[in-house]
């Protein structure tokens, strides 16, 4: 232990003056160059500025349905706390709220993002002068997935913010410390959200030669997930319920089953994720018997209540990107490194 | 030169599933020289050079770069050799400038050096005018030059040129040609590039390697592959007289140096071992014969080429 922390410590001394060194001449380091430059790329496209004025419609648009039904919404409850989450939850049915908007185009962001990670690089012929530089190979896909997570995050916290300010602006209620924690984890989450697709759009990119396919098929898992998903799961339910039901148990198991199946779905997790942190009145995710909630009194979690109740999805989510960039990890190393084919 | 080899292959082997595309090939190239890999498309040019660089895994055999294995120690080896891949490719939204800087910046190059030499390099290769524009406005010719100072910003000690001049028009080729040899003799870089153009190696080249079907044939400057390809005869006269009659021919090949005559139309190709023009002439003239016309025919690389590709192999 004490020669593990002696070393630690000398790694730390160690640094020191090598970054002062850095400082003195002023070579970044060629990940951080190659970081730079995707980032640039992305702040200085097209693509970029669409995406952006599209999510800031989209702020626009659910911010003027929150506060237009803002007053019909404090009256329902009489729990007026948690005033400023409705900003983002509040919906008059027309327009779906800011967290249901993020849920559906947050894939598309991260689509959009990664699509033509890799396959343009070998099409436009730069990728084996890439590779021909003194540097290693896992750079190159590393600072695509970084780089472009971290411009996801600036949308994100963009939009955030912006929500933030326009609602104090409009309203003229500032967030209590709670409510910003709330919407700090609720931006996370949302990239972690976004991170999910935009590494299984570079997974695709890798796997594919040609950009239009791997969009194409990033676009394909996104519709089966938002669209079809749902109804295979229905079909299955309707096949397998249970016909004669013979005590409550069983019930409470299977309505367990269907909403595990349902949770394959990235989407499915996300929204349960953003709902209960975003509606601290939710108090739990499966279903509640009535002796259950007999004695419960009605009232908000507190945020660390909420926040352990969805630690399940945020983990999945999590993961889920881990995995699918470990598939990518492991095709973009094994592949043959031919110009242009 | 030294003859240090820089370069070393021993019985070097790839394979893809059940084709060879390089077979056991065994080759020096040595400091400070321009080697060329000749060979038609598909001969396992690139495979070879992409071994070199560690970018794709030998079968079998072994490999030395700068002492180095490229197997295992990619990245130090890639610390000294410059690649230029066939049909390079440039960020096509930065200009030629930024995207040298870039380059400079993966081999941690400091900005203000990185600058200089680009500055200096781009002058260099004849583009410092378009320096500032983007390269999607540049000319084939001009990438593939903006791809030399690309490789040179990290003063490689070898640089890798696979089929530089495809797709350039001759003045271009033959600019881009004389640039590579002056950069070469200059910085005393060795120089290991491939193609399929016999005229460009021959002009460049003061060793090539002769590839078909993934195997090195014969290695060697240009003139020794022609002397061992055509051991026997290596030297043609075309001569012309008047009267070239059968006398004159057996009089002719009664010469010690000589291996035959042929007659071709209204010239005799004579094929000797030695230079003997004028005892040749001398024949002529002392049989009474007018001689109107005497050349002599060196062996290029496109006899050899012919040879090794249509007739040899």
């Amino acid at each position: 232990m004490r020669a593990a922390l002696n070393k630690i410590g000398g790694l730390l001394r160690r640094g020191t003056p090598q970054r002062k060194a850095k400082q003195a001449d002023q070579a970044p380091h060629p990940f951080w160059a190659m970081v730079r430059k995707e980032m640039a790329d992305h702040l200085n496209s097209w693509r970029f500025i669409i995406l952006l004025l599209l999510m800031l419609l989209t702020t626009v648009a659910s911010l003027y349905t929150a506060i237009s039904n803002l007053g019909s919404a404090i009256a329902e409850e009489s729990a007026s706390s948690f005033l400023f989450l409705k900003l983002f939850t509040a919906t008059d049915g027309a327009l779906p709220p800011f967290i249901t908007f993020v849920s559906l185009l947050g894939p598309i962001i991260g689509i959009a993002l990664g699509f033509d990670a890799v396959n343009s690089e070998r099409s436009r012929g730069t990728l084996s002068r890439l590779l021909a530089q003194p540097i290693p190979r896992d750079y190159v896909i590393n600072t695509k997935f970084v780089a472009s997570l971290a411009v996801v995050a600036i949308m994100i916290a963009i939009l955030g913010l912006l929500m933030i300010g326009i609602g104090i602006l409009l309203t003229g209620i500032p967030p209590t410390v709670e409510e910003f924690w709330r919407i700090f984890f609720f931006l996370l989450v949302s990239i972690v959200y976004i991170g999910v697709w935009l590494n299984l759009a570079i997974m695709f990119s890798i796997r594919f030669k040609q950009p239009a396919t791997s969009a194409l098929s990033s676009l394909a898992v996104w519709l089966f997930f938002s669209l079809f998903f749902t109804m295979i799961v229905n079909l299955i339910v309707q096949a397998t319920a249970p016909t004669r039901v013979t005590d409550v148990s069983q019930l409470i198991g299977y309505q367990g089953f269907v909403q595990n199946l349902l949770r394959i779905s990235p989407s499915q997790l996300f929204s349960e994720a953003t709902t209960t942190l975003m509606v601290p009145t939710i108090r739990t995710l499966g279903p509640v018997t009535i002796e259950q909630a007999y004695g419960a009194i009605a009232g908000p979690l507190p945020l660390g209540q909420s926040v352990l109740l969805v630690w399940p999805q945020m983990t999945c989510l999590v993961a889920v990107a881990f995995i699918i960039f470990g598939i990518s990890y492991v095709l973009f190393m094994k592949q043959e490194v031919r110009s242009r084919l | 030169m030294s003859k240090e080899a820089i370069i070393e292959l021993t019985e070097l082997t790839k394979k893809y599933d059940d084709i060879t595309a390089v077979d056991r090939l065994t080759l020096s190239v040595y400091q400070g020289e321009i080697f060329g890999l000749l060979g038609p498309n598909g001969a396992g040019k690139t495979t070879t050079i992409l071994m070199l660089l560690g970018l794709c895994e030998p079968t079998a055999g072994k490999m030395k770069v700068c002492g180095l294995d490229p197997t295992y120690q990619p990245i130090l080896v890639k610390e000294k050799v410059g690649y230029l891949p066939d049909e390079v490719g440039f960020y096509e939204n930065l200009s030629g400038l930024e995207n040298l800087l870039f380059t400079a910046a993966l081999n941690r190059i400091p900005p203000a050096t990185a600058r200089r030499r680009a500055e200096a390099l781009l002058e260099q290769v004849g583009i410092a005018d378009r320096a500032r524009d983007k390269v999607q406005t540049y000319s084939r010719g001009m990438k593939q030059r903006l791809g030399l100072a690309d490789i040179l910003i990290r003063e490689p000690e070898i640089i890798i040129l696979d089929e530089p001049t495809n797709g350039i028009d001759p003045e271009g080729v033959r600019e881009l040609i004389s640039l590579i040899r002056e950069l070469s003799r200059e910085r005393g870089m060795t120089v290991l590039l491939s193609s399929h153009h016999l005229y460009q190696v021959q002009q460049i080249c003061d060793r090539v390697g002769l590839f078909v079907d993934g195997k090195l044939i014969d290695a060697g400057p240009i003139k020794e592959l022609a002397y061992n390809l055509f051991k026997n005869d290596p030297l043609l006269l075309e001569v012309e007289a008047e009267p070239a009659d059968e006398q004159l021919i057996s009089l002719l090949e009664a010469n010690e140096h000589v291996s035959k005559v042929v007659r071709n139309g209204s010239r005799l190709n004579i094929h000797c071992r030695q230079d003997i023009s004028a005892e040749i002439a001398a024949t002529i003239v002392n049989r009474g014969a007018r001689l109107t016309h005497l050349s002599r025919h060196d062996y290029g690389l496109d006899e050899i080429y012919h040879r090794y590709f249509e007739g040899g192999s």
